[in-house]
């Protein structure tokens, strides 16, 4: 629920990874090729996708081993601007890329993928929600981002556009903990992403936002200037922005920028 | 008595520092000492006020102290009795309720706010009636803050009190009761002047542990200003968008916990150690 409520999760993909990474690197000394391990920075909503997408890059070219470094898109600029050593960097939004862009540190970003928001509840949709104003009913709990983060000011300007006064009963820190309390039942509806919603599964009840009121952000990516591996930072940029990442993305529920 | 005469004895002898003693333990004393220096030095002390005064500021302010002395109000009207029934009575002596009584202080926050909801949430042991039959649900409102608090900071109360009670020579509320004194006479009269320093220590470092919460709060009672979004939370909140405040915020908190340790001294301590 908390930053440190999410750090297992972020413990369990940094193990994953390192497994997936260990695999790759397996291949790579079997073959004899060098080993090449490309660092990508991923916003925490890509977390499944690129997980896959890394797999798959890696099975098309052995030797190379690639460590996808996930958090907030905000905090993941801030290292990069601040010297980590990262070869590609993909954001969950245009703004925060555009910093990286103002430092120096990318050039000529791709916008690769689009993300917009879906209401949850839980499976037995206990309050009946049917539609977004339903969400301004008295007596409706509902779990929002808080604002500071992009899924909060996403839910707010979509809330805006609506013209519906919404009083959320929690603000929480990220877009997993409104999950967990919809989920969880503790609340009767979320304001989630998409993919979010969808990667819930059984466990979430979604109702969807008609395209005209919903609010959508784009996730951009691009090789870090400075990278080590210019090369292979430029061949997975071009493979998650090609056909080969293209099914991964939209079974995950991103939309075709 | 006698042990603080031989610790006096012993502290009169100077005696050469060994170099591994000396080196780790400044080293500890740096290690604790530079995140504060690095509060204060980053602290916007010029904009201090205007961020302290800000609407919002004030209103995290007045929430946490409201629900941090209400939550120590409830933790001294329960844990008095629990204390003097652990001290005295052999069905609250055992090995079970100490652990129960001292389980929050171990157990990680967030663990407690994810219990409380699996007790009190709408789906939870206890909540799921409070829901179904009366139509309350606890998590998301003040009421949830102070549990919140409450649980997480009602056995530094009781334990302190509890030491104390314990080394409390008995003759006096015995002597008492022979000299016709009833049981309550002789607790507010004798065996509440004996413990009153302990007393005091316990419930100022209860309430500066609910004042400090935030992972049971959070994960329990959630964030929303003006209902459950306390200090901390909001230093949490505006950590993103607004360092000057969030830091102004903490040091706050650390300015209460300062002057919550120089009031309870060494008193927490000796209970625990009993």
């Amino acid at each position: 629920m908390t930053r440190r409520a999410a750090l297992p999760g972020g413990i369990l993909a940094v193990a994953l990874l390192a497994s997936s990474c260990g695999g790759g690197l397996g291949a790579g000394s079997e073959d004899g090729a060098t080993r090449v391990t490309v660092t990508v920075s991923a916003a925490s909503s890509l977390t499944g996708a690129f997980t896959e997408i890394a797999t798959a890059f890696e099975r098309q070219n052995p030797g190379v081993a690639v460590r996808v470094n996930l958090g907030g898109s905000s905090a993941l600029a801030e290292q990069i601007n601040a010297g980590a050593p990262v070869d590609v960097f993909a954001s969950a939004s245009a703004s925060t890329m555009a910093t990286v862009v103002a430092a120096g540190n990318a050039v000529n970003p791709t916008t690769f993928a689009r993300n917009s928001l879906a209401v949850v509840t839980p499976p037995a949709n206990p309050a009946g929600i049917t539609s977004l104003s339903d969400l301004a009913r008295p007596g409706v709990t509902v779990a929002v981002c808080a604002p500071q983060v992009p899924c909060g000011s996403a839910a707010a300007s979509l809330l805006d556009r609506a013209g519906i006064r919404v009083t959320p009963a929690t603000l929480d820190p990220d877009v997993k903990a409104v999950l967990s309390r919809v989920t969880s039942d503790e609340v009767d509806a979320g304001i989630v992403y998409v993919t979010d919603a969808r990667a819930a599964g059984a466990e979430a009840h979604t109702v969807e936002i008609p395209t005209s009121e919903n609010v959508s952000t784009d996730y951009l990516i691009a090789v870090v200037e400075g990278s080590d591996q210019v090369d292979w930072a430029r061949s997975f940029v071009d493979f998650v922005t090609g056909p080969g990442a293209r099914a991964t993305l939209t079974t995950a529920g991103f939309e075709s920028p | 008595m006698t042990t603080t005469t031989t610790s006096h004895g012993r502290r009169g002898r100077a005696r050469a520092l060994p170099w591994y003693v000396l080196v780790p333990g400044s080293l500890a004393v740096v290690f604790l000492a530079l995140p504060v220096a690095g509060l204060l030095g980053q602290a916007p002390w010029g904009r201090m006020w205007t961020l302290l005064s800000a609407p919002a500021s004030l209103e995290a302010l007045r929430l946490s102290l409201a629900t941090s002395l209400l939550a120590t109000a409830v933790a001294v009207a329960l844990g008095l009795p629990l204390a003097w029934l652990m001290a005295h009575h052999h069905l609250f002596n055992g090995a079970w309720v100490r652990a129960l009584v001292t389980l929050p202080l171990v157990l990680p926050p967030v663990v407690g706010g994810v219990a409380l909801l699996l007790a009190f949430g709408r789906r939870g042991l206890v909540g799921q009636f409070l829901y179904d039959l009366l139509g309350v649900q606890l998590p998301f409102t003040t009421a949830a803050v102070v549990m919140a608090e409450a649980f997480v900071a009602m056995p530094f109360f009781v334990i302190t009190v509890e030491g104390a009670l314990r080394s409390t020579d008995r003759r006096y509320e015995q002597a008492a009761a022979t000299l016709g004194a009833g049981r309550w006479t002789t607790f507010r009269r004798v065996t509440m002047p004996m413990i009153a320093p302990s007393l005091v220590a316990g419930t100022v470092l209860c309430w500066a542990r609910a004042l400090g919460e935030f992972g049971a709060t959070l994960t329990f009672a959630g964030s929303f200003p003006g209902v459950t979004q306390t200090l901390p939370l909001a230093v949490y909140a505006a950590l993103d968008v607004d360092r000057a405040q969030a830091i102004a915020l903490s040091v706050v908190l650390l300015a209460v916990s300062v002057v919550v340790l120089v009031a309870a001294r060494g008193q927490f301590v000796r209970g625990l150690l009993r």
